[in-house]
């Protein structure tokens, strides 16, 4: 064992197809879906057949959305770099094409990672090869989703689900879809459950789809659900209502998923860093990593600093994904790792554009849209301010009721 | 009182950290005479004035410097040509892994206890001092400090290239106190850099010394007073003679400089950046105490060279500033993990006193403005020491860490220094007061970022 923070050598032949794949088919149609909102990136098909290809072979670790799983295998003690890593490694390089675009990718939606986070086997193996979307934010709740109304009801052998939801990524596209629903509003968080709903089930309609500052090519629909059933064994993880475990089982998916988040605000903010230090090369400015930076030309200062938080991020992300590889407890690590990523890509994909002029703030580069692109990566999934609170009250030792 | 010309006496700037450019009007002048009567002796002598007490230290840097400490006689052994002994790199594992090795975690072990239990109590005492207590310097050399970074085949105690396990001491002993942690750092350091790049003679003429029982301070010089120095080009030159060189400069925020014994100089050469051994007795150098914001109990002082003549078998490494520039990166590499110390000494002192200290009905610590502060200290340190750690397993395993030590030592002068800020503000006038210590970690973190060598792993 030996402290070692450098890419995981296992993955970087994965990493490097991703980074091929990224440049090779997702740049060429990037600008082509961010004007053309809403319409479907038939590109992506054969992208995720070779995905699905890859992940068979094994040659993928199973990375991807729902390599976040936790399988219980007997732990032998040594470090392990296994599919969480392999996981936020890919997606980075994917986002570094396309955030839009991998949030569009079939059956890498974020509701795989719920069904992989918190399924029974059973479950896992009936919604093998899904596309699933996820269904939280309703017009009322945005980050307190321990306040959502959408009911769901015992009726026999089936749950009635009752509400609507908005912002759900994919939500048109995806074949399925994950909602979180209340079994009982007085009894608070520990009654809140996710479900899985395949698309055209009776009652469930996608009533809008949104029009958006970023991520274009990714569809952001609304759903309506209306006395929706669907059967019973379609509830995630345990029906029981446990005041003691309250929140956590639903919030674990969190713990896998917001270190993914922060990969695809690492990837947006590596192209817009890379690319601005190719322009700013052109212009004669080139950053010596020995000289103080103050005895550099502004722009160079400039460009370490981002370079150094846009690092710091990454290590972060590394970090709880190693934690989760290893099966320690990551809610404080995870939290933080989107918390620096969240942060820094706005920074880093805005400064790009502002280092670039108006060439960066002009449509013939990427850079402003990746500037677009950017800020959701700091919303959804928890945005930074909840990110803060769930730091804040580990680090503090203090509970939500004192913290608010 | 000597008498200056004196128009140019009556102009204010130039001094007193006035800018050139300022003038005075005639409220300015009178002003000025006043000041100038409030400053006189005459009160004192009348007892018009409470004496104000005076560290020693302060009275030698209001005006002489002195020689520097007489040398050991350091007896010249082995081939003067033959390259020194070195330790293998680490062998890398290829996988992300941040669990320290047995024997790195019983050293952060050993120096934590050190740090929790000897340096932070003396902490406070040595800052006002500008000095060291002998006791702490003595269980400091105790624990070996100073051969950490020495091969075993050299008396040392590692098997391999030690810069991830010096990295680890250096971030312990900062959460005990910065600028004792410096001044116990200091002579390991040199011989850290003897053991990287010494001749065979070099090493064996002054390592034994610091593996031995009375281990001379020593120090590492790259800083000068110069606006925008850049470490790379020292103004400090070194000239040939016919066998040797001639030093002549200026060193500035040099730990223990009055009493090091052997000093490690950057200087130019031949337009090249380049490292000297320098015995303090060597005629030429001057020591001045120089104290700073913060970093006080290193004893920082400034190290004149003024025509010194060292041999051809002074110069340490490289001529080309491949070892030079190697030097500078491993130093910012020590300073970044004294910053993630300091940093988390922050974190552990503010977190308990938030939730106590209430205001309103309530801890503090149940506000979002204080909690997310504490978050964003939370946040960013563990990036600070993500980065830092990155950048010494690549030094430990040979790898060029260029780049990384670059973007950890930006984050650690700027994230720290915000959070050196945050520390006192979130204890408000309790943190502006001497009676917490969150002040003294607000000077020191201002050293990240500008200080070059002192220290290095």
């Amino acid at each position: 064992m030996a402290i070692e923070l450098d890419d995981p050598r296992k993955f970087r032949t994965l990493a490097g197809q991703a980074h091929q794949v990224a440049m090779n088919m997702l740049r060429p149609i990037s600008r082509k879906y961010d004007r053309a909102e809403h319409e479907y990136p038939k590109e992506l098909d054969m992208l995720a057949a070779m995905i699905d290809g890859l992940s068979e072979s094994g040659a993928g670790e199973g990375a991807g959305a729902a390599g976040v799983r936790r399988d219980e295998k007997a732990d032998d003690g040594g470090n392990k770099n296994g599919a969480n890593l392999a996981s936020v490694m890919s997606i980075q390089e994917m986002c570094w094409g396309d955030v839009g675009l991998l949030l569009s990718m079939p059956r890498q939606g974020l509701g795989n990672s719920a069904i992989a986070s918190v399924a029974d086997e059973e479950q896992l193996k009936r919604f093998e090869g899904v596309w699933a979307g996820m269904a939280i934010t309703e017009p009322g709740t945005g980050s307190d989703s321990a306040n959502i109304r959408t009911t769901a009801v015992l009726d026999g052998d089936e749950y009635v689900l009752n509400g609507e939801k908005i912002y759900v990524t994919s939500g048109d596209r995806a074949d399925h879809v994950v909602v979180w629903a209340t079994l009982d509003r007085d009894l608070g968080r520990a009654a809140i459950k996710s479900f899985v709903v395949p698309k055209g089930t009776p009652g469930m309609r996608v009533d809008r789809l949104e029009h958006k500052l970023g991520i274009r090519a990714s569809d952001t629909a609304t759903i309506i659900f209306e006395d929706c059933r669907v059967p019973k064994e379609n509830l995630l993880g345990s029906a029981d209502v446990d005041p003691k475990q309250g929140f956590a089982g639903a919030m674990a998916t969190f713990d896998n998923t917001r270190p993914l988040v922060a990969a695809m605000a690492i990837g947006c903010a590596t192209a817009a860093l890379d690319l601005t230090r190719e322009l700013l090369a052109d212009a004669g400015v080139e950053v010596d990593y020995d000289r103080p930076a103050l005895a550099q030309s502004a722009a160079a200062a400039k460009f370490l600093q981002l370079e150094s938080d846009l690092e710091g991020a990454r290590l972060l992300m590394l970090q709880a994904a190693w934690m989760a590889d290893n099966r320690k407890p990551n809610s404080l690590e995870a939290s933080m790792s989107k918390a620096k990523a969240g942060r820094v890509g706005s920074d880093v994909t805005l400064s790009c554009v502002e280092l670039c002029g108006s060439v960066g703030y002009s449509e013939s580069e990427l850079l402003e849209k990746w500037a677009r692109d950017s800020k959701i990566l700091d919303i959804f999934e928890g945005t930074q301010q909840i990110q803060q609170l769930i730091v804040a009250r580990r680090v503090l030792g203090l509970s939500s009721a004192e913290l608010k | 009182m000597s008498l200056l010309p004196p128009l140019a006496k009556l102009r204010p700037g130039g001094r007193h950290g006035v800018a050139t450019t300022e003038t005075r009007d005639p409220i300015g002048y009178l002003v000025a005479g006043l000041s100038k009567l409030a400053q006189a002796d005459v009160l004192d002598r009348l007892g018009l004035r409470k004496q104000a007490e005076q560290a020693v230290f302060t009275v030698t840097r209001s005006g002489f410097s002195t020689v520097t400490a007489a040398s050991r006689t350091f007896m010249r052994s082995g081939t003067k040509d033959a390259a020194g002994v070195r330790a293998p790199a680490v062998r890398r594992s290829g996988q992300f892994d941040l669990t320290p090795s047995e024997d790195e975690q019983m050293l952060v072990d050993v120096v934590t206890e050190f740090a929790t239990e000897v340096v932070r109590p003396a902490a406070h005492d040595a800052d006002a001092a500008c000095a060291a207590p002998q006791e702490v310097l003595e269980a400091g050399l105790e624990i070996g400090l100073p051969i950490l970074g020495l091969p075993e085949d050299l008396g040392g105690v590692s098997e391999e290239r030690s810069a991830m396990a010096g990295t680890l001491v250096a971030e312990a002993l900062g959460r005990g106190d910065m600028g004792l942690a410096v001044a116990t750092l200091a002579p390991g350091s040199v011989a850290t850099a003897i053991g990287l790049w010494g001749t065979e003679q070099q090493q064996q003429t002054y390592l034994p010394a610091f593996t031995g029982g009375d281990v001379p301070a020593a120090a590492l010089a790259l800083t000068e007073p110069h606006v925008l120095f850049d470490a790379l080009s020292p103004r400090t030159t070194a000239t040939r003679t016919a066998d040797g060189f001639v030093l002549d400069g200026v060193k500035s925020l040099v730990p223990r400089g009055a009493e090091a014994e052997l000093f490690v100089v950057g200087a130019e050469l031949d337009g090249q950046p380049a490292l000297f051994l320098v015995e303090s007795s060597t005629p030429g150098l001057s020591v001045e105490a120089d104290p700073a914001m913060g970093v006080r109990a290193a004893s920082l002082t400034t190290l004149r060279l003024d025509g010194v003549t060292v041999p051809a078998t002074a110069l340490l490494g490289a001529t080309d500033g491949s070892t030079y520039a190697e030097c500078v990166r491993l130093a910012r590499l020590a300073w970044c993990a004294l910053a993630v110390g300091t940093a988390q000494a922050v974190l552990d002192y503010v977190t308990p006193y938030v939730k106590e200290r209430e205001a309103f009905g309530e801890p503090i610590a149940h506000r979002q403005s204080v909690a997310f502060m504490v978050a964003n200290i939370a946040i960013e340190l563990q990036a600070m020491r993500l980065l830092t750690w990155k950048a010494a397993a690549r030094a430990a395993a040979g790898k060029n860490f260029a780049r990384e030590v670059a973007l950890a030592r930006e984050a650690c002068a700027h994230k720290g220094m915000q959070i050196g800020l945050d520390g006192v503000q979130l204890l408000g006038g309790h943190g502006f007061v001497k009676e917490h210590p969150v002040e003294r970690w607000y000077r020191d973190l201002r050293a990240i970022g500008l200080m070059e060598g002192a220290v290095l792993v």
